[in-house]
């Protein structure tokens, strides 16, 4: 067993690709549901957007990585609409019933055999996606991460993540202490009492879920370019209700919340993962095979956020005092 | 009660009480300066009629009563007028254009504001926060001018100013910085009103603003709403205590069964058959206020009575 192995890996994860990918997602979910109060039970749906939009741009088409990010961000506005108009007049059930079939819709589409020669159907989108990205990779060729075990290529995505995280978050920061985030505030309290105070809120509705699918298409947008890669099977609802469980883990409606539940999730699903590996193949757990371990883990960080829920229902980050008031 | 409150009628109150002597006491009838005026508004619920208004005017710069026993229709019509529902039939003008089928955050700010019968404070905003929701026209809530506070900082500290001003008079000031969450049902109730005036609304529509609030906070609270007149703002208030009613209302309409059945200055309104019987059926040998006044008023118009 090597205890030094178990951190550094998880660590690794806890700061990697994938985690930078869910905390755009969380960050993005923050904005709708813990300031606004939408229930987007779709995000993964904004991700798939982000990630396909670089895919279809750059492979299929063939055109220039710089031209498919704002494609992509256009493209997330769009779905952002198309999910809004409709549903953001009606009561918040309405959202959370069309997000999550939106989400599992647009998966069949990138999926299906009708649309192999845009999407790539169930092989997705594979090539030279990032290269011109990995191509400005300022780390020496020899680089190798202090400690970590991060590629020279994954070395240089989590970098520039985390200062887009940093960036974006500072963002939000501006905008929910803003007098516009206090009228998102109190549309997640009750609506009818900003309207009552004339306030249009399905403007301000529709631009907490237009800003907030921005935020969680840039997560496609890193997982197309540092994975290379677009899978339509990995765009299940299971992304959309991590994210929740990352938001709800860090504590919603703080700015670090996103930030810190992701960092602490893959944290523990890694180095619980790794630590059950290294323990059977030291033999201490005999009545477990290393091909148990992907489950168990799930459902040991399971037990661990339940307990989370119970004994600090407002997160990390949360206050009590604000789980104590009637929320209506 | 009565008699500090009507003697401490100001200049305003007096116009207002003066203008709306000459109004015949029917339903319907025509004010000499209307701000609100509702023609034909109907609303049902599957069978039910909830509201079915001929036609009423609301004085401009008085404060008027609605009122009428539970059930009657007082809040399904405010709903209507303010747009939160859409009537089956009717129109209503409001100072002077027309206004049905507007959305209701777009009447809100033209300046009619409403508050609502069940307390819909923000719990998880602070008091203060509350309050700044309801300033009018603020630079920062544009998402664009939300990045630079350099360009709503000015103003938002003039609105905190305001905020500060409007709670002090409503008893909230040490409570500013607490979740309104914290506050008690009659806080709550006050935190409402004062909310709404941050708007400096022209008409100002109050669903119940008593319900809740102690006897001795009552009192300055009917000082505060002619105080609210005084500067210039409608009152329009749904209200079961009587007391009150007369107390400060210069007009009151009588709700029954979603019709308009009686219009008239309290004094009078209170006196009419239709309405005791409306309020208490038809065998009945009690009296609407509880001390009664209501009966003896119009014999004495001044209120110096006790
Ligand atoms: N959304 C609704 N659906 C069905 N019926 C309704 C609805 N809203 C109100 N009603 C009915 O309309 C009638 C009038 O209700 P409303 O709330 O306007 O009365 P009110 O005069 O405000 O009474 P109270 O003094 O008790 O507040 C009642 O009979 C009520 O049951
Ligand atoms: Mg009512």
């Amino acid at each position: 067993m090597d205890i030094g192995f178990v951190l550094a890996q998880s660590i690794t994860q806890a700061l990697g690709v994938t985690a930078i990918i869910y905390c755009l997602a969380a960050i993005g979910l923050n904005i709708q549901f813990g300031y606004t109060g939408l229930l987007n039970f779709g995000q993964v749906a904004f991700v798939t957007v982000g990630a396909y939009s670089i895919g279809v741009v750059v492979v299929t088409m063939g055109l220039s990585l710089w031209l498919a990010i704002p494609i992509a961000l256009l493209a997330s506005v769009i779905l952002a609409l198309i999910l809004g108009i409709p549903t953001l007049r009606l009561r918040a059930d309405y959202l959370a019933i069309v997000t999550i079939a939106a989400s599992e819709l647009l998966r069949l589409v990138v999926r299906s055999i009708a649309l192999r020669d845009i999407f790539g159907g169930v092989n997705g989108i594979n090539g030279k996606i990032g290269e011109q990205f990995h191509a400005l990779n300022p780390l020496p060729a020899e680089f190798v991460t202090p400690y970590l075990t991060f590629s020279r290529q994954d070395a240089w995505v989590v970098l520039v993540g985390w200062v887009i995280i940093a960036i974006i978050s500072f963002g939000v920061w501006l905008l929910v202490r803003s007098p516009w985030g206090r009228v998102v505030r109190g549309i997640r309290e009750d609506e009818y009492a900003v309207v009552s105070l004339g306030k249009n809120v399905f403007v301000y509705k529709m631009q907490a879920l237009i800003l907030g699918g921005m935020v969680g298409a840039m997560g496609g947008i890193i997982w197309a370019i540092a994975k290379q890669s677009v899978q339509p099977d990995t765009f299940v609802p299971d992304v959309t209700f991590f994210t929740y469980t990352i938001l709800l883990l860090g504590g919603a409606a703080r700015i670090f919340g996103p930030i810190v539940g992701a960092i602490l999730f893959w944290f523990l699903l890694a180095g619980v993962g790794e630590f059950l590996s290294q323990a059977i193949q030291a033999g201490w757990i005999d009545f477990l095979k290393p091909t148990d371990v992907g489950p168990i883990r799930f459902i040991l960080v399971g037990i661990g956020l339940m307990s989370l829920m119970i004994f600090r229902p407002q997160g990390i980050f949360g206050d009590k005092r604000e789980l104590a008031l009637d929320g209506r | 009660m009565a008699v500090d409150t009507k003697s401490a009628l100001g200049p305003r109150g007096q116009a207002s009480q003066a203008a709306l002597a000459h109004v015949p006491n029917i339903p319907g009838s025509a004010k000499p300066d209307p701000i609100l005026d509702v023609h034909s508004v109907k609303r049902s619920f599957g069978g039910l009629t909830a509201v079915d208004v001929e036609q009423v005017q609301v004085q401009r710069g008085a404060i008027t009563a609605l009122i009428g026993p539970n059930g009657a229709g007082k809040t399904t019509f405010f709903n209507l007028l303010t747009g939160f529902d859409a009537p089956d039939t009717g129109e209503w003008t409001f100072n002077g254009q027309q206004v049905a089928g507007t959305a209701p955050y777009k009447l809100a700010r033209r300046g009619m504001v409403r508050t609502f019968q069940l307390t819909k404070a923000l719990s998880r905003l602070t008091v203060m926060d509350n309050m700044l929701l309801g300033a009018k026209g603020q630079t920062g809530e544009h998402i664009y001018a939300a990045f630079f506070p350099f360009l709503w900082s000015k103003q938002e500290r003039a609105n905190r100013e305001r905020a500060m001003e409007l709670l002090s008079r409503f008893n909230l000031a040490e409570k500013s910085a607490d979740f309104a969450g914290s506050l008690s049902g009659g806080q709550r109730k006050l935190l409402e009103m004062a909310r709404a005036l941050m708007s400096d609304p022209e008409l100002i529509m109050l669903d119940e603003p008593m319900a809740g609030v102690n006897p001795a906070l009552t009192q300055s609270l009917l000082h505060h709403i002619k105080d609210i007149r005084e500067e210039g703002t409608t009152v329009l208030f749904v209200e079961h205590d009587m007391d009150m009613v007369h107390d400060i209302g210069d007009w009151v309409i009588v709700m029954a069964m979603g019709q308009i059945i009686a219009e008239g200055p309290p004094g009078a309104v209170m006196k009419d058959q239709n309405v005791i019987d409306a309020y208490l059926g038809t065998h009945h040998d009690k009296e609407l206020t509880e001390s009664g006044k209501s009966l003896t008023v119009d014999s004495d118009p001044e209120g110096t009575h006790s």
